[in-house]
């Protein structure tokens, strides 16, 4: 579903990501891990199209066509979608007018019919069980005053809701207590399916105790340094980075 | 932004020209002018006379330069002040009269005119350049008692009304465009709900500028009698020419006891193109007065075209009780600027006034909010709640707030808010990470932005007003 290949991407001049080689097929869930400033961040925005990364090389494939040749839009439309670390508050616009429309523009897109509120209301309803909301939620603006844990729950409705085949999830399990990151970790698990594919991107083994992934790649100063299986990454949590330096 | 040119710009729709024959005054403006056209009108005498007096009293005017407004000086003896369709007899008599040419070019703008095409509940009259070229819905109005008509008729129909109301909320020397106005205006829109009538339909003015060179100088005057209610909107455009044009109007209305009205502006005349050539210079004074008590004025606008813009449409809250209420958004893109906000005068006890206003900058657009809520020595208890929030789309583009408090008595209450905000890139990115074009993004930012003033427009309006936003800033994140 997704081939990276030797990617190199500057942001504001500096080279972050100095040659990626990740291939991730429908089906899988990848982790992704390593020390801050290791450009984990960038390579979740350089696959949804992030204005400020800059690519220098390389070339990204999903499902068979060229992704960095795509717009933002046209990317999310085409199912590729990023949870990000920090959500964006947008005053003034309401949740469920926001999520409506964004599913009806990519439902558009694709030559699906819109859904009209109240057939889409009964979706979201459905949906929010998934991620344990409440009913005021709906009516709230966009992230506007949510608290962390909120806005992290916020976006995995936002991915239950889109059903992407790609999902991104950048730093979901950073700033939740536990309890949040169950109910976020028991979102993304109700997502896994053989159609999809997840890369998860965390700084700490903590998420992977709740989703366990396929496979497992430590990324460092820009390039992926190790991959294994997911006991790779109890290694990492009992040794720290440092280790995969050491010969 | 990375997607910069990617977009189209959106061409300003409305931007034709309608080959008609016009029966134009000479260039300039003198006194021989201004009695041209108080004949062409056929007006009585008093009306000459109030003409040449606040001609006199311009002259000895200036134009005001305390606005945040930069434009070349206007030459005002190079404006044709006079142009009007030639019709076979002065002033069409009913729709048949009416140039086929005309009303096609309403039908372009939405607007139609032949009453089986009418739009629900809406009467219209229409101005084109100087004169009303159709005013709908007549008959039906007459039941009620509510007179609609072109100004024109009126001052022939009722002198006795016009001479009461005319320049009593906007005396004819107020400030420089108000005075220029009341000497030269030829046309605009007369309405009188009398007493403990609703007027049973909106009302609407639609102003359309079609000739070159001309200024469009309309006057509207309402007055609503005891009890009496009615809602009054107004829509304006203008063609497409490389040369600014000159628009000043003015619109004065009157609230009796209990009496409300509500006016509501979606102005969309040219605003020039994207190097900022040519556009209309939009100079417009517009007030009410709540002259009875509880009575209840209340203006909502959304002003996106026009290159300039100067207007501060506001409240003299004379009668005890009354409300003033000022609702704007007001949307500048590529060089346009807008100097504009409302002015609340509390004389009265116990009056309120509300202020909402959301400015919004793109580009090169300039926004200023201009405001003063003055509170006299007699206004006890009188209040005002002032909101004021900026939103700018890029960074080369500004905004300002001026606000002016001058409470004179201990009991009244004044609260101010405001904001400035920016779309970011970072929330354009998260709207088209989720499938949102670029466009439909900033569509929706900005809306949200303008929830609480959009709330305040009739529906059809709300909508409208809402489109209209969505179109006016497209390509602006380009």
């Amino acid at each position: 579903m997704l081939e990276i290949n030797d990617l190199h991407v500057s942001i504001d001049g500096k080279e972050i990501l100095k040659g990626i080689d990740l291939t991730v097929n429908a089906g899988e869930v990848h982790a992704i891990m390593g020390p801050n400033g290791s450009g984990k961040s960038t390579l979740t925005r350089v696959l949804a199209g992030h204005p400020s990364c800059r690519v220098t090389g390389g070339s990204v494939t999903y499902e068979g066509k060229d992704l960095l040749a795509m717009s933002i839009e046209d990317r999310a439309r085409a199912g590729v979608f990023l949870a990000f670390q920090y959500p964006i508050d947008i005053p003034g616009v309401n949740n469920t007018y926001f999520l409506r429309s964004a599913l009806n523009e990519v439902r558009r897109s694709r030559g699906l019919e819109e859904l009209d509120a109240v057939d889409f209301l009964t979706v979201l309803r459905e949906k929010m069980k998934i991620v344990e909301m409440n009913e005021s939620f709906l009516a709230r603006p966009v992230n506007e005053g949510f608290s962390g844990g909120e806005k992290k729950r916020n976006e995995i409705l936002q991915m239950a809701v889109l059903e992407p085949k790609l999902a991104v999830l950048d730093e979901t399990d950073s700033g939740l207590d536990i309890d949040a990151l169950r109910v976020v970790a028991g979102g993304v698990n109700r997502m896994r399916s053989p159609e999809r594919a997840i890369l998860l991107v965390t700084h700490y083994q903590r998420l992977l105790d709740y989703i366990t992934p396929d496979r497992v790649h430590v990324l460092m100063e820009g390039k992926v340094v190790l991959s294994g299986e997911k006991e790779l990454a109890l290694h990492l949590e009992e040794k720290g980075y440092a280790w995969v330096k050491e010969p | 932004m990375t997607d910069a040119g990617s977009f189209l710009d959106k061409e300003y729709p409305y931007g034709f020209v309608t080959p008609v024959d016009a029966d134009a005054a000479p260039r300039g403006l003198n006194e021989d002018i201004i009695r041209f056209i108080s004949k062409k009108k056929d007006e009585p005498e008093f009306m000459l006379r109030w003409r040449l007096k606040a001609f006199a009293g311009w002259k000895k005017m200036k134009e005001p330069a305390w606005a945040s407004l930069k434009y070349p000086p206007i030459d005002y003896q190079d404006i044709i002040y006079y142009s009007a369709p030639r019709s076979k007899k002065d002033g069409p008599k009913s729709l048949e009269d009416v140039d086929r040419e005309i009303l096609e070019t309403y039908k372009k703008l939405g607007i139609p005119l032949e009453e089986q095409k009418r739009l629900a509940g809406v009467a219209v009259d229409a101005v084109f350049d100087s004169v009303s070229v159709a005013t709908t819905f007549k008959e039906k109005l007459k039941e009620y008692g509510v007179i609609f008509c072109p100004f024109s008729e009126a001052v022939r129909a009722h002198p006795e009304l016009i001479e009461k109301y005319l320049g009593s909320v906007v005396p004819v020397t107020d400030n420089y465009f108000a005075a220029l106005n009341s000497a030269v205006f030829s046309d605009g829109s007369f309405c009188y709900i009398p007493k403990g009538v609703r007027c049973p339909m909106e009302l609407s003015t639609y102003f359309r500028i079609n000739a070159a060179e001309i200024g469009q100088f309309e006057r509207t005057l309402i007055v609503a009698d005891d009890d009496a209610c009615v809602s009054y909107l107004e829509g304006c455009t203008a063609p497409i020419r490389d040369k600014n044009q000159l628009h000043a109007a003015v619109v004065e209305l009157v609230a009796h006891d209990r009496a409300s009205i509500k006016y509501s502006t979606v102005q969309n005349w040219y605003a020039g193109d994207r190097e900022g050539r040519g556009g209309i210079y939009n100079f417009v004074t517009k007030r009410g007065l709540c002259r009875g008590q509880r009575s209840r004025i209340s203006w909502t606008q959304v002003e996106t075209g026009s290159a300039i813009t100067w207007k501060y449409p506001g409240c003299i809250l004379k009668g005890d009780d009354s409300v003033g209420e000022f609702y704007s958004v007001a949307v500048v893109n590529n060089h346009q600027q807008a100097d504009t906000g409302t002015r609340m005068i509390h004389l009265g006890k116990g009056t309120k006034s509300t202020i909402i206003s959301k400015g919004i900058s793109a580009r090169f657009g300039k926004a200023t909010y201009r405001g003063l809520v003055k509170m006299l020595p007699n206004a006890v208890n009188a209040r005002n709640y002032t909101q004021c929030d900026s939103l700018l789309i890029g960074d080369r583009c500004g905004a300002n707030t001026f606000p002016y408090i001058e409470v004179e008595n201990r009991s009244s209450r004044v609260e101010h808010e405001a904001t400035t905000s920016r779309i970011d890139e970072d929330q354009l990115f998260y709207c088209r990470q989720r499938g949102m074009s670029a466009d439909n993004a900033v569509s929706m930012i900005v809306n949200g932005f303008c929830k609480e003033v959009f709330k305040n427009l009739p529906m059809e309006f709300a909508v409208e007003a809402s489109r209209l936003l969505g179109v006016t800033l497209e390509g602006s994140v380009g």
